[in-house]
């Protein structure tokens, strides 16, 4: 087994759960929970993988795929933007949806082949030693996305005005409104935004990363996952980008594990047709849950929360008692 | 043009009952679109969903053996939602509680040859107790570290599946295959199909003793939700945790009480499939039960009793629905119908006004005494308003 | 919406003292809401350079005009015009770029930024780089003009109430604003507080900035208004008249149209045995950060004890360690009963009531019935409880006695009580605690938000309950309730308990200055000036 390709692999499919955890951080600081990633993801799969197939061009597949996305989440941001429904039933509904009408959708598209999205080597970058061969070799053109993504994000909501804005329609609803700041124009943004990058994620996973369509296999919970990162990084695409490259990281390593005869002297006991591959394959989600954990502790004891209106539909001028 | 939200001061009691069924046939609607979209014939579609389902009464007994653990599911999500505690978990609980049936069959725990009078009730409190083994985590979890209980139900599904795999593909494998051998006629619920020598008219049919738990189940979560003490707590917490707190009442406790009690619902579904319907484990005994049960508990508003009549019509979906193509169409319209009943329950709670917007500017400093009020909001309503 | 350009700052070469420069004009504004016309063809003229004072009480629709000309809310008919010219504001942002701003009573800030991104918020500039250092600079000179202090580096959360008020105003001055509305500015102020805060608005009207003073509070108003605008009911009962020459009593009749100066019959005091004692309390906020310092107090039966504090001094969380909704170290003795950091089931019973600060969330279940919410503290006795169920019967018939006992207007014990009143919740809440028949109640901030009728409700409750025998800890930002109802008073300060009075010996400056931190060495010789 090669070590640099397991990394190299890692940071491939970790991109994938960075664009989901970035999309679902910008809904979350905007002070909306959609727990929809999951469908919308689907969405993006099945959407940027019929499309390619049909028009044979996997950038109109790419942006199929993201509009696909912003449309549902655009849909989640009406029930409960406007109508004010629960954001936790809401977001479940969109999974629902997004993963029966994929399934409707992807009738067909099993065993089928599209183009993938350009991958390449950059020049100089690749030439670092150690980490060099394992960031930029042969990377899909997406994962360079994510690498410029994250930095971007992380700026956007820290250093400037939209991101000021951004972050006090989500803490503080009324006082943004009292400022004159749009509160429900930037919450319908900000969940469109992030169902744009949950539908980039998942045409990642079919155009890019594992092409191909495997019904809702193709996902397999990487919505939910995304949405466990972000409680991990509490709210920070920068730390939401490490948890993604190090979860994916550590998954394929499955796929070396069963590869190796013995560990440390000692038969593998999760070489394929031993059954504790059953419990190796759990692994990413139980660290999930681990991982949920160690973020809901910290957030707790560095006083570092979910913002402070997540969940909590904004009525101005609601008359308190 | 801006659209209002004013909260209702009194709901009609026809309201809430009629906005469901208009959501369902929205959804129907909506899905027949979507149906014929994509080639399909919806009408048929239908037609043939209702015939295969309700058309005789083999097939109704079909349709009851499928609502058999969507109707125990579907509780165990009411129990929860009544509480506002998000156990999407079900589906993970069921496979646990068809786990811990068949293990005491298969370790055995139990000799071979016990009569199924025994047998069954120790399967039903093996499977009781697994399922709500996998409630009691995530409630812990949640009630003592804080950590949401919808990932962490979810990350737990997955586990199951896995768990369940290990045993089917491994220790328990009948010969390699991805199945346990089957189980003895004692360990099998009785079938009306088992009476047929005395009453013939149960020839061929079904139905088994699980419905049964089911009608028990939901009247007894009934008792508990209406009229114990606990019922009164559950609706406090689910109002509004802190008043129940300030009311004296240990909400961590109380929320991993309900956790435990709603796995171990979904567990007895897991035991009445195994031991009702296929008769033996395997890793594909559930086609997505505990997802589908929170839509039966939502459309049921969390109402025990109208969980059964929610259950027995997915009961229906998914019977008739495998035979459907393209096969996600079951699926796709629960979803939709999930979307329907969030607005209409919107819809419930708050009157729909829509408004022109009269501007109110100096010239118009003297308007009629009939101007509509503008107290709207002026927000910015993109999306909606438009 | 239209908003007239901005006009010139006013320039030191033309002092704009003119009396008949008008800032602001408010000509038969419309306001209704459902059920209630809160503004009812109103006038309202405020003059350049001025403190204009608006006086009424809760519910006479002053907040309702004010946020018309802060352009919350539109008028349903009516104009405003702002320095001559008409205007037609569609939201806060244009009423501030036309000069007005408003400081609301329940700030709008955001508790996770510092000063300084609260004060950028919402603006033009920067455009899209936030040069947090430059900003800073000049807020902080900004703020030493008018003698604002405050940090600019600090979060909000870390900052207390008065200086939290204080990057309000910042917040408005900052936009240029000419008119500044003040909501009840010192319902959450010490009284040297509001001392410093009428100084900064002097130095305000000295620069011909134009204040409205938003009150129910007569003493102040006078003291630091020019003119007067009384409303009640939603209309204008005196326009504009000039604060010298008012008087209380005048001013007191056009507010509620009769005399409102409320006697309350007290027993004479007669303290029992002690029913509470604190020891040297400890605790911790919601951040986590020390709330108590070491707080020690007793409350005697048949005893109100107040306690002052301006906001955020503990007194919230003092409240829910002694109701066992707060861990803390030290002691807690109800009856000699040690009940620190046992569960809140226990406190209740060993006879502790309590009139939660936020009557809709704690209180009270919005969204359950009025039946449920009556029933919260005695589910689990008979006659209610009948073995594990609950009897519904019993449960209606005391819900139906409480109601028409304590006049709780609402339509039947079935409706949902989000549906109440604020007066009418406070009712129930108090009924039902004060049925529980307790040794101790425990009330925080009881009329906050009602009217007149429903406080004096609320007192003759309390006192009630006092005459029956209870001890009672009165935790209230209302220092004349405090003063009114209490036996004793002890002043908090920073989680400890600063100074003790008899009612004797209260005296609204001394208690002030120890709200505030002072001391009562610093106190004589400013009597002595005085």
């Amino acid at each position: 087994m090669d070590l640099g390709l397991i990394l190299a692999g890692g940071i491939a499919s970790g991109t994938v759960l960075l664009f989901a955890a970035i999309g679902e951080i910008f809904a979350e600081r905007a002070g909306i929970l959609n727990l929809g990633v999951e469908g919308m993801m689907l969405m993006g799969a099945v959407a940027g993988f019929s499309t390619t197939l049909t028009t044979g061009n996997p950038w109109i597949g790419l942006v199929a795929a993201m509009t696909v996305g912003g449309l549902l989440a655009l849909l989640h941001a009406v029930v409960t933007i406007h109508l004010r429904a629960d954001q936790v039933v809401s977001g479940l509904a969109l999974t629902f949806l997004g993963t029966g009408l994929a399934r409707v959708l992807g009738e067909g598209l099993a065993n089928t082949n599209v183009a993938r999205l350009p991958a390449f080597t950059v020049p100089v970058l690749s030439n670092i030693p150690i980490v060099g061969p394992i960031v930029f070799r042969d990377q899909s053109v997406l994962v360079y996305v994510g690498f410029v993504l994250v930095p971007l994000a992380w700026f956007w909501i820290e250093g400037t005005r939209p991101g000021l804005h951004l972050r006090a329609v989500g803490e503080a609803p009324a006082a943004a409104d009292a400022q004159g700041i749009g509160v429900y124009r930037l919450r319908y943004a900000y969940v469109v935004l992030g169902g744009v990058l949950a539908g980039l994620a998942g045409a990642t996973i079919t155009l890019a990363v594992a092409p191909g369509w495997f019904g809702d296999q193709t996902v397999n919970g990487r919505g939910w996952i995304a949405i466990g990162l972000v409680i991990f990084a509490r709210w920070n695409p920068i730390r939401a980008a490490i948890g993604g490259y190090l979860f994916a990281t550590i998954t394929p390593f499955n796929l070396g594990l069963q590869g190796v005869d013995r560990i440390l002297g000692f038969e593998n006991p999760f070489l394929p047709g031993r059954s504790a591959t059953f419990f190796l394959d759990m692994l990413p989600y139980l660290f999930v849950i681990a991982v949920v954990i160690l973020g809901s502790r910290q957030a707790a004891r560095r006083r570092i929360g979910a913002p402070a209106a997540l969940g909590i539909p904004y009525v101005r001028g609601e008359r308190g008692r | 043009m801006t659209i209002r939200l004013e909260p209702r001061t009194s709901v009609p009691r026809w309201l809430s009952p009629a906005l469901t069924i208009g959501a369902v046939a929205v959804a129907l609607t909506i899905s027949g679109a979507v149906i014929a979209a994509v080639g399909g014939d919806p009408v048929a579609s239908y037609l043939h969903i209702l015939n295969a389902s309700f058309g005789s009464v083999g097939v109704l007994s079909d349709t009851l053996v499928k609502a058999t653990p969507l109707i125990l599911t579907g509780l165990a999500c009411a129990l929860a939602f009544r509480m506002r505690l998000w156990n999407i978990g079900a589906e993970g609980q069921f496979l646990l509680g068809a786990w811990g049936a068949s293990a005491v069959v298969l370790f055995p725990l139990v000799p071979d040859g016990t009569p199924a009078i025994i047998l069954i009730p120790v399967m039903m409190l093996a499977g009781m107790l697994a399922g709500g083994l996998w409630g009691f985590i995530p409630g812990v979890l949640r009630a003592r570290l804080g950590v949401n209980e919808i990932i962490a139900t979810l990350m737990l599904n997955y586990v199951a599946l896995l768990w369940i795999q290990f045993w089917v593909f491994g220790a328990w494998s009948e010969s390699g295959f991805q199945q346990t051998k089957a189980f003895p006629d004692a360990a099998l619920l009785p079938r009306l199909a088992d009476f047929a020598d005395a009453v013939p008219a149960f020839a061929g049919l079904t139905v088994h003793l699980g419905l049964l738990f089911g009608l028990v189940t939901a009247g007894l979560l009934w008792l508990f939700l209406e009229r114990s003490r606990w019922g009164y707590e559950i609706r406090l917490i689910g109002d509004s945790p802190r008043a129940a707190r300030y009311a004296g009442i240990d909400i961590g406790r109380r929320l991993i009480i309900v956790f435990a009690i709603s796995g171990a619902i979904a567990g007895l579904a897991g035991m009445s499939e195994v031991s009702g319907v296929v008769g033996r484990l395997q890793d594909r005994i559930s086609p997505g039960y505990g997802f589908t049960a929170v839509i039966v508990a939502y459309l049921a508003k969390f109402r025990p009793g109208r969980v059964i009549v929610a259950a027995i019509l997915f009961g229906a979906l998914i019977l008739a629905g495998r035979e459907i193509q393209p096969s996600g169409v079951p699926a796709m319209i629960q979803g939709i119908i999930l979307f329907t009943l969030i607005v209409a329950d919107v819809l419930v709670r708050y009157r729909v006004r829509i408004e022109r917007r009269v501007p109110v500017t100096a010239a118009a400093a003297s308007p009629p005494a009939a101007s509509p009020p503008a107290a709207s909001p002026p927000a910015p309503s993109p999306g909606a308003g438009g | 919406m239209t908003v007239a350009p901005e006009p010139p700052e006013p320039s030191g070469d033309a002092p704009p003292t003119a009396a008949d420069s008008l800032a602001v004009q408010a000509i038969g504004i419309v306001k209704e809401f459902p059920g209630v016309v809160a503004n009812d063809h109103v006038d309202f003229d405020l003059r350049r350079g001025e403190v204009h004072a608006l006086l009424g009480e809760n519910g006479a629709g002053k907040s309702t005009l004010m946020n018309i000309l802060a352009g919350l809310y539109r008028p349903d008919a009516g104009e405003v015009r702002v320095e001559g010219r008409p205007v037609d504001f569609g939201s806060p942002r244009d009423a501030i770029a036309a000069g007005l701003g408003m400081v609301h009573q329940h700030f709008t800030l955001v508790p996770s930024q510092t000063v300084t991104e609260n004060v950028l918020l919402g603006l033009d500039r920067p455009r899209f780089l936030l040069h947090e250092r430059e900003s800073e600079a000049e807020i902080g000179r900004l703020a030493e003009r008018f003698g604002l202090r405050v940090p600019p580096g600090a979060r909000i959360w870390q900052l207390s109430v008065g200086e939290q008020q204080r990057v309000e105003i910042l917040k408005m001055l900052y936009r240029g604003a000419r008119i500044l509305i003040m909501d009840e500015p010192t319902a959450v102020l010490a009284p040297q507080e509001a001392d410093e805060l009428f100084a900064t608005l002097r130095s305000m009207t000295a620069e011909g900035r134009s204040v409205v003073f938003i009150s129910h509070k007569l003493g102040e108003v006078l003291a630091i208004a020019d003119r007067i605008t009384v409303m009640r009911r939603g209309k204008v009962t005196a326009a504009g008249i000039p604060a010298t020459g008012a008087t209380k009593a005048d001013l007191a009749r056009r507010m509620v149209g009769r005399s409102v100066l409320e006697t309350l019959e007290r027993t004479p005091f007669e303290p029992g045995e002690v029913v509470l004692s604190v020891r040297d309390v400890v605790a911790d906020n919601d951040r986590l950060l020390p709330a108590l310092r070491g707080v020690s107090l007793d409350v005697r039966a048949g005893e109100i004890v107040g306690i002052a504090a301006v906001a955020g001094n503990g007194q919230s969380e003092l409240a829910e360690v002694i109701t066992g909704l707060r861990p803390c170290g030290g002691e807690v003795l109800v009856r000699g009963h040690a009940v620190a950091n046992r569960s809140a089931s226990t406190v209740l019973r060993r006879g502790v009531a309590h009139v939660p600060e936020d009557r809709t969330s704690v209180g009270t279940a919005p969204n359950l019935s009025l039946t449920d919410n009556l029933i919260m503290k005695r589910y689990r006795q008979p006659p209610v409880a009948r073995g594990w169920l609950v009897d519904e019967s019993s449960a209606r018939a005391i819900a139906l006695d409480l109601r028409d006992t304590y006049r709780i207007a609402a339509p039947t014990v079935d409706t949902e009580v989000r549906l109440l009143s604020g007066g009418n919740l406070q009712r129930a809440i108090l009924a039902r605690e004060i049925e529980t028949r307790p040794g101790l109640l425990v009330a925080v901030q009881p009329t906050r938000g009602l009217d007149v009728g429903a406080i004096e409700t609320v007192h003759r409750l309390l006192l009630d309950l006092r005459a029956k025998g209870a001890a009672i800890l009165l935790i209230s930002e209302e220092l004349d309730e405090i003063l009114a109802l209490s036996d004793r008073v002890d002043v908090m300060y920073e989680g400890r308990v600063v100074g003790s009075f008899t009612a004797a010996e209260a005296d609204i400056g001394r208690i002030g200055l120890l709200m505030t931190g002072g001391s009562e060495a610093d106190h004589a010789p400013a009597e002595a000036a005085g």
